[in-house]
């Protein structure tokens, strides 16, 4: 990414709701093309810092530039590159679903024609074209958020700004919004994603900012984190008081966690490590799998873990 | 690094910076007012005609002449008057709400190229242009009773428009501070109805005391609308404190345009605070 273009840059962005601060001096710089995540608990702030991106929220203080330009002085700028989904549903319930998209185009001067085809065209890939003239007012939630990101791609953005785009999908729903991330990927178009489902942020993200009351805690490629922060694999089973003693000894060195009635040992020791502990203890409801994200942001964001 | 505080104070009052874009959101009304167009046009064509009924032809037979013009004659102003009044203040007061609070539409605007201030402008202007078409229908309603004596009512069209700007602009004000839809119960019963009985509009207001006389001329916008819609209507101007038409009139354009300048600038600032946290 060295070479590339910085598009977003953050110095010492704070927001505060008067004295409530809910973004704390962070810093950071997303490169042309990339998808970063943001993920953080709820109220952490990610919301708030993806509206300063869009020019909806004025910093309190430090600089926010998107493609080199300050959201307090350029928002017209701004705004003209950047599409936003966001989190709460704001589509105009007085219009159809292609309405949404063809008015929603006239604000950014698209001529009709054009207007027209792009709508089409996001209808179509978004499979909602059976809806197209119906009210918005009458969608299933999961056809809203739909809608949401078609709306948000109309004016061909630049940036991409998505707020919990896949909060409320089905699977299917799910995989297609994941599809249209890997293209406009490949189109190069940069992308902010804040989501809680850390299996899609693994998957998308090139990079991962984790965000806890305000502060950037940790960031990192989705990988680094993990291995940084986790290890190779975990191993789970029941809690068992009389095993505790036989777990702290096998696998000295490495973290054992209380999650609810549930152990976790997080290690990089080779697999042999873990069967001849399984063979000998025989433990309750075992299973072996490999570290991932959401391992990482328990750890980081501190709920619900107790180290034993 | 130093921090350089960039607070940048809604607070402060400025003149809005305002483009072309005003008109998409203008549109957007527009669009969505032509798709219930039946149920937004009935009830305008109905009032006016209900109203000439009662209270020209009806009450009008018991009462002599004002200025020696039927009852009738003296009403028909007042009534395009009222519509100016009505139709952009319940637009920018509960319909703008309803977009602003429970639709978020104006949130949605916004993340595109048109600003706060724009959307917030535009609908002053579509609220001046309901006022134009409420207007407009009651005037031709007056045009089909014969009720028109002077052809200065062909300019009454565009005259609504910016009667209903100041309308709108106030009901604004209104809007930025409402915290909820029922609080628009205030304005309503307590600047509208004593403007709609207090402006000269059903009884001249020469028969009223002297400080009612000043009060109307000087904090009640709709006693200088109907001055101007009489006077383009029917030719002639009902005395206000012993003041005749040549110096009324003319005070009553330049007040109209000093008050509509202050509330459009003033409520566009005071949305501004209330929509950018
Ligand atoms: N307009 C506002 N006025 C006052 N406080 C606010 C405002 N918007 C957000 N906050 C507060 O700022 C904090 C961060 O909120 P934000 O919406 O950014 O969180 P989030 O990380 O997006 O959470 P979630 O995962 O629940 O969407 C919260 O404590 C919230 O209550
Ligand atoms: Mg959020």
């Amino acid at each position: 990414m060295g070479l590339n273009e910085v598009l977003i840059e953050a110095k010492a962005l704070t927001k505060k709701f008067d004295d409530f601060v809910a973004v704390d001096q962070i810093d950071f710089k997303v490169y042309k093309g990339e998808c970063v995540g943001f993920l953080g608990p709820n109220g952490a702030g990610k919301t708030t810092t993806v509206k300063m991106m869009y020019c909806f929220l004025p910093p309190t203080s430090g600089e926010l530039k998107i493609k080199g330009f300050s959201v307090l002085t350029s928002s017209r700028e701004v705004k003209a590159i950047v599409g936003v989904a966001p989190q709460e549903d704001n589509l105009d319930p007085d219009f159809s679903v292609i309405q949404n998209l063809t008015v929603h185009a006239r604000y950014f001067d698209i001529p009709k024609a054009e207007a027209k085809k792009r709508a089409d065209e996001q209808l179509k890939f978004f499979q909602l074209e059976e809806k197209a003239c119906s009210p918005v007012t009458g969608l299933s939630t999961g056809m809203k958020r739909r809608l949401i990101f078609a709306r948000a791609l109309i004016n061909k953005p630049l940036i991409l700004l998505l707020d919990e785009p896949t909060t409320g999908l089905d699977p299917q729903a799910r995989h297609l919004v994941w599809d249209e991330v890997r293209y406009l990927k490949k189109q190069q178009v940069t992308i902010i994603l804040t989501t809680h489902y850390m299996d899609e942020a693994q998957i998308l993200c090139d990079r991962i900012l984790i965000i806890d009351k305000g502060k950037i805690i940790e960031e990192g490629t989705p990988t680094e984190l993990i291995k940084k922060h986790i290890g190779r694999e975990v191993l789970e089973l029941d809690y068992d008081e009389k095993l505790v003693p036989q777990l702290k000894e096998t696998f000295s060195g490495s973290r054992i966690e209380k999650l609810g009635d549930r152990l976790q040992i997080f290690t990089d020791k080779p697999h042999g490590v873990f069967d001849s502990f399984l063979a000998e203890y025989k433990p309750q409801n075992v299973s072996i799998r490999n570290a991932n994200l959401e391992d990482v942001f328990l750890k980081l964001t501190g709920r619900g873990l107790r180290e034993i | 690094m130093s921090q350089p505080n960039l607070r940048k104070s809604p607070a402060k009052f400025t003149i809005p910076k305002l483009s072309y874009r005003v008109w998409s959101v203008w549109r957007r009304n527009l669009d969505v007012f032509l798709k219930t167009i039946a149920v937004n046009f009935l009830p305008s064509l109905l009032e006016p005609i209900l109203y000439l009924v009662a209270f020209g032809f009806g009450l009008g037979g018991f009462i002599q002449e004002i200025n020696g013009q039927p009852y009738i004659n003296f009403l028909a102003p007042a009534l395009v008057a009222i519509a100016i009044m009505y139709g952009s203040f319940f637009e920018c007061t509960y319909s703008s709400f309803v977009r602003m609070y429970f639709q978020k539409t104006f949130d949605a605007i916004a993340t595109t190229p048109v600003s706060v201030e724009e959307v917030v402008a535009g609908e002053l202007l579509w609220g001046a242009t309901r006022s134009t078409i409420n207007a407009s229908i009651v005037l031709v309603v007056v045009v089909l009773f014969g009720l028109v004596t002077s052809p200065l009512f062909l300019f009454l069209p565009v005259f609504a428009f910016f009667g209903g700007l100041m309308f709108a602009s106030m009901a604004m004000c209104f809007t930025s501070i409402a915290p909820h839809v029922d609080f628009f119960n205030y304005p309503s019963f307590l600047f509208l109805t004593p403007m709609l009985f207090l402006s000269g509009t059903f009884f001249p207001l020469t028969a009223m005391p002297q400080a009612v006389q000043a009060i109307a001329i000087t904090v009640l916008p709709l006693t200088h609308i109907v001055n101007i819609t009489r006077g383009a209507i029917s030719g002639s101007v009902e005395p206000i404190l012993g003041l005749n038409p040549e110096i009324l009139l003319p005070i009553s354009i330049i007040w109209l345009i000093a008050v509509t300048a202050f509330f459009f600038v003033l409520s566009i600032n005071l949305m501004k605070k209330r929509l950018i946290a």
